[in-house]
């Protein structure tokens, strides 16, 4: 069991790097929330279920179960927030992007 | 009726969430039960948002499958944004393209945005009336009906049925 557990939270830790690794290597901020948001979700969940796992008899599934159901509440909220945030204080996406449907949205929205 | 739903849904989450905190005994119960029941009865008129949720068989099958729907798209994201990030080349085609959902109640649609984002490729920008604006990593449709196709139907047949 405490195999188990160790192997899953091992995952979880290289999720959460490549996740790093994304933030690092992406253009623009936009494509950093992306790696961000979804490897910190996985990442911390595969490292809580890993530890639930490898301490069982501490019996602390309900509160991690409770902590799983937070981040994955919260995760996308917050960096919606943030892409929000960076899109309304104009902050241009990457060269490399194809379109920008909410910018010319909003410059309709002006130009009425 | 809506209200007393709304209510009940109230009590019942602050519940779950409090026995799974604490152990079993049954002082912790009673104790944890009055605490949620007075906390639905001084915030009853902020928990309408929860009266959207349907319960009938039907959608609490609906919300399980949802879950299991929602684990793998999860896994499939990380694995997709993975291998970009891994590629030398770093294979992306980004945009923000705008989806028409058809979700009527707010829980559903905050629902259906959280979900988008911990999806493949996408990320949640900016939500206005039933648009929402969707940053997306490999933009493969031009238009808001195949975008919608390609990134909010998958969700959206569940959702319907568990919110309306």
């Amino acid at each position: 069991m405490e195999l188990i557990g160790s192997i899953v939270t091992l995952t979880g830790s290289i999720v959460l790097f490549l996740g790093a690794l994304g933030i690092f290597r992406m253009p623009d901020v936009y494509n950093r929330m992306q790696a961000g948001t979804k490897a910190t979700t996985l990442g911390t969940i595969l490292f809580l279920i890993g530890i639930s796992l490898g301490h069982a008899e501490c019996g602390c599934f309900g509160k991690i179960a409770i902590l799983i159901v937070f981040v994955l509440a919260t995760n996308p909220v917050s960096s919606n927030a943030l892409a929000r945030a960076a899109h309304t204080a104009g902050i241009k996406l990457t060269e490399r992007s194809v379109k920008d449907d909410l910018k010319t949205d909003k410059e309709m929205g002006e130009a009425k | 009726m809506k209200n007393t739903k709304s209510a009940f849904i109230g009590v019942v989450i602050l519940f779950a969430v409090w026995v799974m905190l604490t152990d079993f005994s049954p002082q912790e119960m009673i104790f944890g039960g009055a605490t949620a029941l007075l906390i639905v009865f001084l915030f009853h008129s902020r928990l309408s948002v929860l009266g959207d949720v349907k319960l009938n068989p039907k959608s609490l099958v609906y919300m399980v499958m949802y879950l299991f729907v929602f684990a793998w798209e999860l896994l499939k994201s990380n694995i997709d944004v993975a291998r970009r990030v891994i590629s030398p080349r770093l294979p992306i085609n980004p945009g923000i393209v705008k989806v028409k959902t058809r979700l009527k109640s707010p829980i559903g649609r905050a629902f259906l945005a959280n979900s988008i984002t911990l999806t493949p490729g996408t990320l949640t920008v900016e939500m206005k009336d039933e648009y929402f604006y969707i940053h997306w990593i490999d933009v493969t449709s031009d238009n808001i009906e195949g975008a919608t196709e390609s990134i909010v139907s998958n969700f959206e047949k569940y959702l319907e049925i568990i919110f309306g």
